[in-house]
């Protein structure tokens, strides 16, 4: 989709300005008292001591499984949340002294799109645009360009509450790209959306990068999609940054190891001597079998799965260089709650 | 950069004083360290490249904020949206508040003959579709939007809160019009009251609206879950039901009193005192005015509980 990847990393030569900058961010949730019906739940540090550089002009990612302080650190990034302590700088703003100048800054794609469910869509755009400053010609007229953009014409008309989820999402990245701002926060904007609407949402924030020179923070729990866009990412787990790179960057952490997995039809067939002794450095989930090994065993080992009684067992296979649930794995993460569509 | 644009050529640094008052000292830089004071070093001069990341920052500026959007304008386009919100998805919900009048009319003219009682059901029961939409509704709607995270939408716009409460609140108030109007004329044929001074209604649905309006997003942006917003609006209708519509003279002292506290009473009251054959303009005027106060003070607390309720 785009080059970049092969930036140096943690190089001193620093661009004209980071886009975002945060210095040692600490926000710990209270603990709940016990009540009737609900259990008590201890103090959460979700942000615990998160320092993160995002450069001008770059796709930068936010991924973790659900719980690792994604939407914590996103919410203190928009002014939307104060930190216990430490520092936000938006495009040379302190944005914890002055929470109100990140609307101003950038534009926010949340989560949750109750505020335009029961609005059509051109007006959720128009309406957002609109508020965003636009006046009412301007606000009209990048509507009509988003709209276009995204290919949302035929769903113009129609309240985003009638629609199917990934049609909502998309018309809500299309109210977050009304009105030009030099910083896009988009907290999983594809979730749910076919292979069309997510290239049109690529591309749409791939134009603005590189027509505005737009920098993008994503905030993603899908590891896919994570390696395609992204120039950057920050791997969070409990509330801290456990690595930070590019894609290519981080998964040379892991090694040379490949992934072979191997589904099984009905059961393993285990008395194949060779069968048996994978079974041991296996991760079993159902009749999947997950392996890490190096290039040169994999290789071994998908020609003795290929052949004889074991071929007859065998379901399907697939062998893969690194991913970036690997990195994750490898890094100490949760597995749990990484998508891989 | 391209921010400038977004608010128009109009963006001046008149207009944001910001830009040129920033202090530096706010930004530190990523080590720790306060920042070097700024020294006027060309961007072409030899060895600039060379700088450290704090020193190359310390002397450039912010990037300029893009313009806010105003007051009005984005009142204006609130109340737009509301209102289309409102026309897909509330009919129904406005003919529940209309019928629910009409019944209780209808049910009243048993007991009611005429003179001051029949004009204080028919205020009240007008005013009553107004306190269902404007207070319980939108109650409802805030507490909804503010549980689930909704009012990240706006709050991560530069929208003036006030823009945000009063335009949601006078497209719910606006919405009320057809119902109160109807159950106004319904009921003044049913009672045979004068219909010439219903005009009143022109004065009396904005600054009820007002009032109620302003008290039902204040329960819905304070309330810290959405089933207790709606229930604390249900409370409020329930309330300007029975205070309202039932003839103040034959309600005991302590809860007359209950009365005179609900933002809604004094709207109840000049319209009652309108419908009269010989209206007293001057009494209509009076309980308008505190109507009006009331509405101000009610939207204004409303305006304060959703800066609370969106930056927490």
């Amino acid at each position: 989709m785009k080059s970049g990847t092969g930036q140096a990393v943690g190089s001193v030569e620093a661009p004209a300005r980071a886009a975002v900058r945060t210095t040692d961010l600490v926000k710990t949730y209270p603990a709940v008292r016990s009540r009737r019906g609900s259990p008590a739940a201890p103090a959460v540090r979700a942000t615990d001591g998160v320092s993160l550089q995002v450069r001008r002009g770059e796709v930068f990612g936010l991924l973790g499984p659900n719980g690792a302080g994604k939407s914590t650190l996103v919410r203190q990034l928009t002014g939307l949340l104060r930190p216990d302590s430490g520092a936000v700088d938006l495009l040379g703003h302190d944005v914890v002294r002055h929470p109100e100048r990140a609307a101003r800054l950038l534009a926010y794609l949340s989560q949750d799109s109750s505020a335009l469910d029961e609005l059509t869509v051109s007006l959720a755009i128009e309406t957002t645009a609109r508020l965003r400053g636009l006046a009412p010609r301007a606000a009209r007229r990048t509507r009509d360009e988003v709209l276009v953009e995204l290919e949302l014409g035929a769903l113009a008309g129609r309240p985003l509450n009638r629609l199917s989820g990934g049609q909502r999402r998309l018309a809500c990245v299309g109210a977050a790209l009304a009105g030009e701002r030099p910083l896009l926060v988009l907290d999983e904007p594809t979730t749910g959306m076919d292979p069309v609407a997510r290239r049109a949402v690529w591309a749409a924030v791939d134009r603005r990068r590189e027509r505005d020179g737009c920098t993008v923070l994503l905030v993603t729990h899908n590891v896919i999609e994570a390696e395609t866009v992204l120039d950057r990412v920050a791997v969070l787990d409990r509330g801290r940054v456990i690595a930070c790179d590019t894609p290519g960057g981080l998964k040379a952490l892991v090694g040379d190891d490949v992934r072979l997995e191997l589904v099984w039809r009905d059961r393993p067939p285990l008395e194949v001597p060779r069968i048996a002794e994978l079974r041991a450095e296996a991760t079993v989930t159902g009749r999947r079998w997950t392996l890490r090994l190096p290039p040169r065993t994999a290789r071994e080992t998908v020609t003795s799965v290929t052949t004889g009684p074991a071929f007859a067992a065998l379901d399907d296979f697939t062998l893969a260089t690194p991913s970036l649930e690997d990195v994750y794995l490898a890094l100490g993460g949760r597995t749990e709650g990484l998508v891989k569509a | 950069m391209s921010a400038t644009a977004a608010g128009g050529a109009r963006t001046t640094d008149e207009r944001h004083p910001e830009r040129r008052t920033e202090p530096r000292t706010e930004r530190l830089p990523a080590d720790g360290h306060p920042a070097a004071a700024p020294r006027p070093v060309p961007h072409g001069e030899p060895g600039a490249e060379r700088e450290t990341v704090s020193d190359t920052e310390s002397r450039i500026e912010p990037e300029p904020l893009a313009a806010p959007a105003r007051l009005w304008p984005a009142l204006g386009a609130v109340y737009r949206a509301q209102l289309s919100r409102a026309r897909f998805a509330r009919i129904p919900l406005l003919f529940v508040a209309t019928f629910q009048s009409l019944g209780i009319m209808i049910l009243m003219r048993g007991v009611v003959d005429g003179g001051a009682e029949a004009r204080a059901v028919v205020a009240g029961a007008s005013v009553l579709v107004v306190a269902f939409v404007a207070l319980n509704l939108l109650a409802q709607y805030f507490g909804q939007l503010r549980a689930s995270g909704g009012l990240d939408h706006f709050a991560t716009l530069p929208v003036p809160a006030a823009s945000v409460v009063l335009g949601a609140a006078g497209a719910y108030a606006s919405f009320t019009v057809p119902g109160v109007v109807l159950t106004a004329v319904f009921g003044s044929v049913l009672f045979g009251l004068p219909l010439g001074g219903l005009w009143v209604l022109v004065a009396v649905v904005p600054l009820a609206g007002a009032a109620l309006a302003g008290l039902g997003a204040t329960l819905g942006l304070s309330a810290p879950r959405a089933e207790l917003a709606t229930l604390c609006g249900q409370l409020g209708m329930s309330a300007a039901l029975l205070l309202g519509v039932l003839p103040a003279g034959r309600l005991p002292e302590p809860v007359r009193w209950l009365r005179d506290l609900l933002p809604s009473t004094y709207g109840v009251e000049a319209l009652a005192a309108a419908l009269e054959p010989v209206p007293e303009w001057g009494r209509v005027a009076v309980d308008l005015g505190v109507c009006a106060a009331v509405g101000l003070v009610s939207l204004t607390v409303a305006t304060w509980a959703y800066r609370r309720a969106a930056v927490r």
